[in-house]
């Protein structure tokens, strides 16, 4: 299962990516991560590759390989969406952040992505709102993931929670049942 | 036990298993995270160095005292550190030395895309090359032992991939080797030239016993596949070849420098077609062609970028899928919401100054719409290079600036401040005192008078250290306050002499606090004024400006530029 996570930096890709690796890892399977760090973590657009299987050499998926998209925000969904491989699905969040050639106007925000994009559209800026805070969004997108994916949801909700500081952990638990809830009630 | 563990990490755990006792390093991506797990460990003394050079004498002296040690940093953090290197290679260890350097091809977070295996060729030092997490910890404990056996410094060579990637690795015990036993070698650890010119030929001898024994290395090693097709690779690129090529024939090299030619020769002639696959530059196939062996390489691959298992099957077997991207706006990396870097860059692009540049997050004031550099070049230049200013444009100091972060201020940029000074320089040094190493993820530094291990230490005094050097003209200013700033800047390019404004306010990321965000009211006249700061959380939509709380940090820059009051909300 060759996954590509794609977003803004500062989303909290990198969380969602070792969520992932943990599950997969206690699930038995080999796991290859592949990370972004340092200069583009700042508000540019960043991809983690999650690769599990049952031996991984390539840690990063190539265009036209990946099984699924996990996009954290619209216009990052669409500008990976052609390294799903076909029959891929991506899984993305409806939430808009403008590039910064949008504010200034150097550019405009695409219109009309959802039509475009192959799979399901998850408020997450919404329902992470509900849960407490925006910063939740990460945890309600990997809800929604668990139930796109059919992943075990007692082992995967687990790893969500071993990975996040002890204080967060029941606004990220309502957060990941409210993306969970959002997926069953769409699909 | 097995454990998915980063590249870097697994480094760490290497050496820690090896029973290394000192680690010492300044953060640079991609192998800032060793170091920083490093640190972790009871066993290891460990230190954030005020730069690679020092770093590097910090394990050269560890390892001639007998302790096992360390030190670690990306690809043009070596060039920093290369002049104790040069001369390392000519004393070699007591206890084993392994320097850990991590390129960064596709240059992902850096200023250059260079090859470290070429600086190792030039310093005649033996390269170590992992190709995912697993190796980078057996390697990484071999590399003490290579060390120690052929008396030299091991370069532990990672990319991005390999340093940033989390594959699976299986834990064992530290060992615990103590620190040997040091008696005083005039002739082994005092190189001027009567002892230089005898080690000189004494690390010829030994580069040339290490090619050869290298023939029998277990990290060396031949995959017998297809005779049609024999590949020659290390490092991540192996991961893609086997991706790629299952059935091919693989020389896998665990050893980048110095290479078994015996070894090569024997693959080479196994097989009908042998190609060198490498990221960068073309140093395997140049060495092992000057061996007379036939090779195929560059002549297929790129010199510049990553490679990917998609490159390995369109080069080598001319297979291509065919994909249609969208085309949609990029999206560069900006200033974070509530960077106080923001505030100066902002005057600065205002006052439409020339501005030398530095090696932080602060390079990013050179993107849109702030678009304030003139010129990036290396940790410390930005002063050098506006003291070149000075003396080649009379006028230049009068529009320009210097600017630079305060890790790299005390990592090179203090002597740029003597020379400035001790030459009569008219420059204006901003000193952007975010009170951390932003950059590479908020390490300690000298002046956060924290180690990194969080211990309480002197906290080195900026002002006074400017002052010590003989800059008379220092303010120290809150770069959230635009006026303020804006005058002391002003108040600077006027005088001729050399003068240093500190701006000094916490990097906003430190402040792990959760935000409501400012609103923006009905006073707005959509005069677009806030949109010059650059900030990602103001947003210029179809309902006008607003601003996004999911990225506010209620700085307050935004309302200190809006003329109409339109932006409520209380700066914390």
């Amino acid at each position: 299962m060759d996954i590509l996570i794609v977003g803004v930096g500062g989303q909290g890709t990198l969380l969602a990516s070792r969520v992932l690796g943990r599950y997969a890892l206690e699930k038995g399977h080999d796991v290859k991560l592949s990370e972004v760090h340092g200069m583009a973590q700042r508000g540019g657009s960043v991809m983690t590759y999650v690769r599990i299987g049952e031996k991984i050499a390539s840690p990063i998926i190539d265009e036209g390989y990946a099984d699924f998209i996990l996009a954290f925000e619209k216009l990052e969904a669409m500008r990976y969406a052609h390294y799903l491989r076909e029959g891929g699905e991506i899984l993305y969040s409806t939430q808009e952040i403008m590039p910064m050639p949008v504010v200034t106007g150097a550019a405009e925000y695409p219109q009309g992505l959802e039509e475009k994009l192959r799979g399901v559209g998850v408020d997450a800026l919404e329902l992470a709102l509900q849960a407490g805070n925006a910063k939740a969004a990460n945890s309600v997108m990997l809800g929604a993931l668990c139930k796109r994916l059919n992943l075990e949801k007692q082992a995967f909700e687990k790893a969500l929670l071993d990975s996040i500081p002890q204080k967060t952990i029941e606004m990220n638990r309502k957060a990941f049942e409210l993306g969970y809830a959002a997926v069953q009630a769409a699909v | 036990m097995k454990k998915l563990l980063l590249g870097d990490f697994a480094v760490a755990r290497g050496a820690w298993e090896a029973g290394v006792s000192v680690a010492a390093a300044y953060p640079g991506t991609p192998s800032t995270e060793i170091t920083e797990e490093l640190a972790r460990y009871d066993e290891v003394y460990s230190e954030w160095s005020p730069n690679e050079k020092v770093a590097l004498e910090v394990g050269i002296g560890a390892s001639l005292r007998g302790a096992r040690t360390i030190v670690s940093m990306k690809h043009v953090g070596l060039n920093v550190a290369c002049d104790p290197l040069f001369t390392a290679s000519y004393t070699g260890v007591n206890g084993g030395l392994v320097i850990a350097v991590a390129d960064d091809p596709s240059v992902f977070s850096s200023q250059n895309e260079q090859d470290t295996r070429l600086t190792a060729v030039s310093a005649q030092i033996p390269v170590l090359e992992p190709s995912d997490s697993q190796e980078a910890k057996d390697f990484t404990k071999y590399a003490f032992e290579f060390s120690e056996k052929y008396d030299t410094p091991v370069i532990l060579r990672i990319t991005t991939r390999v340093a940033h990637s989390q594959s699976l690795v299986e834990l064992e015990d530290r060992r615990e080797t103590g620190v040997c036993a040091y008696e005083r070698n005039i002739a082994k650890y005092v190189m001027m030239p009567a002892n230089a010119r005898v080690k000189h030929t004494t690390v010829e001898a030994r580069m040339e016993r290490i090619s050869n024994d290298a023939n029998a290395f277990p990290v060396n090693r031949i995959e017998q596949g297809s005779k049609d097709l024999g590949i020659i690779c290390a490092g991540g690129v192996y991961q893609y070849v086997k991706e790629a090529l299952p059935d091919a024939s693989i020389l896998k090299l665990g050893t980048v420098w110095p290479l078994p030619y015996s070894l090569i020769e024997e693959f080479a002639k196994s097989v009908k077609r042998c190609i060198v696959a490498e990221e960068l530059a073309p140093h395997l196939e140049t060495q092992i062609k000057a061996h007379g062996i036939k090779v195929e390489g560059k002549n297929l691959f790129p010199l510049c970028g990553e490679f990917s298992a998609k490159l390995i099957r369109e080069k080598v077997l001319g297979q291509t899928v065919q994909v249609k991207a969208e085309p949609v706006p990029a999206r560069p990396p900006v200033l974070c919401a509530g960077c106080p870097h923001r505030g100066v860059f902002y005057i600065l692009s205002k006052l439409k100054l020339n501005v030398l540049g530095d090696i932080g997050c602060y390079t990013l004031g050179a993107v849109p719409p702030l678009g304030s550099m003139d010129a990036v070049v290396c940790m410390g230049a930005s002063i050098g290079m506006a003291i070149g200013f000075d003396k080649a444009d009379a006028d230049a100091h009068k529009h320009s600036v210097a600017v630079i972060g305060d890790s790299t201020f005390i990592h090179s940029g203090i002597t740029g401040l003597i020379d400035a000074v001790y030459n009569k320089a008219r420059v204006t040094v901003v000193i952007l005192d975010n009170r951390t190493t932003g950059m590479t993820g908020h390490q300690n530094h000298p002046a956060t008078g924290k180690t990194i291990k969080n211990e309480q230490t002197y906290e080195l005094n900026l002002e006074q250290v400017c002052r010590a050097v003989g800059v008379q003209d220092v303010v120290t200013v809150d770069p959230g306050d635009l006026t303020a700033t804006e005058q002391a800047i002003k108040s600077a390019l006027q005088r001729d002499e050399v003068s240093v404004v500190i701006a000094k306010k916490p990097c906003v990321l430190l402040t792990k606090k959760l935000y409501r965000g400012f609103k923006v009211n009905e006073r707005c006249k959509k005069c677009k004024a806030c949109l010059k700061l650059g900030c990602p959380a103001i947003v210029n939509g179809k309902e006008g400006i607003t601003i996004d709380g999911s990225l506010c940090t209620e700085c307050g820059l935004c309302q200190g530029v809006c003329k109409f009051g339109a932006i409520d909300g209380e700066v914390q």
